[in-house]
């Protein structure tokens, strides 16, 4: 009773996510954030260099191919937010696995982010 | 709050890399020794709101915006350890969209995923300390601690560029200006995470780590009257 309530939970709060990053981020504001407005102001924003994945398919939260410029960031969120959803479960998943094999010792070295 | 490659030089963000191979790797371990069955779905669905928040910009003065952390919002939730790694995997997961550069991973997962969420949760402890032991304390503790968080993060970021910046910008400079424009994210910061713990607390308060400690006495409580079996 109590686990399919938290099935519920988890899945009306993703809802919440998709909806968030699918259509309020096209209404966010496109100004530089902080770091980067001081960056500019101070002058040492010329100091970035472009991203590696700078000409990626989905640089700058945009989906490479869709013009639309809401659009293409939703989609873009929502992916962010399916992978990131899917990553994070695998990894808590793999790190309760990794508990329960050892009995809630240390354990072997679960998998590091890079 | 994205640090881009290039602001900060190797040696620096090597040792920031450090720093944060360190935090996580810490946050691994002690996240597979307490996390609870039921806090692995909960884990990964505050890891994809956070990225979802992080997307949305709120305008904070002419020309800026600013956007959530959430290292306070990932802790009070799911407790500090596995608040780490969310906002880590959420790092991880932005350098795909070509959000905060790669070489400058460790650098910002440092400031936003070890200095946010511990510096953060240091502050909502000792908040939670101070305040009396009730709901309303527990989201103004996390707002409250969320706000200075923000400001603790860009702190971080003025050290790395103390250490090892290559624009040569005074750090009183970068200083004054880094903490006075987190200030003002941090207060949308502190709204963001104060309302979303609210909400939380309102349908399933024993799902806030933060607040476990209300559940205690709560259940223990008896009703007066006759004591069964005697």
């Amino acid at each position: 009773m109590r686990s399919s309530n938290l099935r519920l939970f988890v899945i009306a709060g993703l809802l919440v996510a998709v909806g968030l990053a699918l259509v309020v981020s096209g209404f966010a504001s496109s100004s530089p954030d902080g770091l980067e407005k001081v960056a500019g102001d101070k002058g040492f924003l010329e100091t970035a260099r472009d991203h590696t994945f700078a000409d990626g398919p989905l640089a700058d939260y945009t989906v490479e191919g869709v013009d639309n410029e809401r659009l293409s960031t939703g989609l873009s969120g929502l992916i962010g937010v399916l992978i990131t959803f899917g990553l994070g479960l695998a990894l808590f998943a793999l790190l309760r696995a990794t508990r329960s094999r050892s009995g809630g010792g240390k354990g072997s070295e679960p998998t590091r982010a890079p | 709050m994205h640090i881009p490659d290039g602001f900060i030089n190797a040696p620096t963000s090597l040792a920031a890399g450090a720093v944060a191979a360190g935090g996580v790797g810490v946050s691994l371990r002690r996240a597979a020794q307490t996390l609870q069955e039921r806090q692995a779905p909960l884990a990964g669905l505050v890891a994809a709101y956070i990225f979802a928040v992080q997307m949305l910009n709120f305008p904070v003065a002419a020309g800026t915006s600013g956007h959530l952390l959430g290292g306070v919002l990932a802790a009070v939730l799911v407790g500090p350890w596995a608040g780490c790694i969310c906002v880590a995997v959420v790092l991880v997961v932005q350098s795909l969209f070509a959000d905060g550069g790669l070489t400058a991973l460790g650098l910002n997962i440092t400031n936003m995923a070890v200095v946010g969420v511990f510096g953060g949760w240091a502050v909502f402890r000792l908040l939670r300390r101070v305040l009396p032991a009730t709901r309303p304390s527990v989201v103004a503790s996390a707002g409250i601690a969320a706000g200075i968080s923000v400001v603790l993060a860009a702190s971080a970021f003025v050290v790395e560029y103390a250490l090892g910046g290559t624009g040569g910008v005074p750090v009183g400079t970068v200083l004054a200006a880094m903490v006075g424009v987190h200030t003002l994210i941090g207060i949308g910061e502190g709204i963001i995470t104060a309302l979303t713990v609210g909400v939380v607390l309102g349908v399933r308060p024993d799902l806030v780590y933060g607040a476990s400690d209300l559940q205690a006495p709560l259940v223990l409580r008896s009703q007066p009257g006759p004591v069964p079996g005697r």
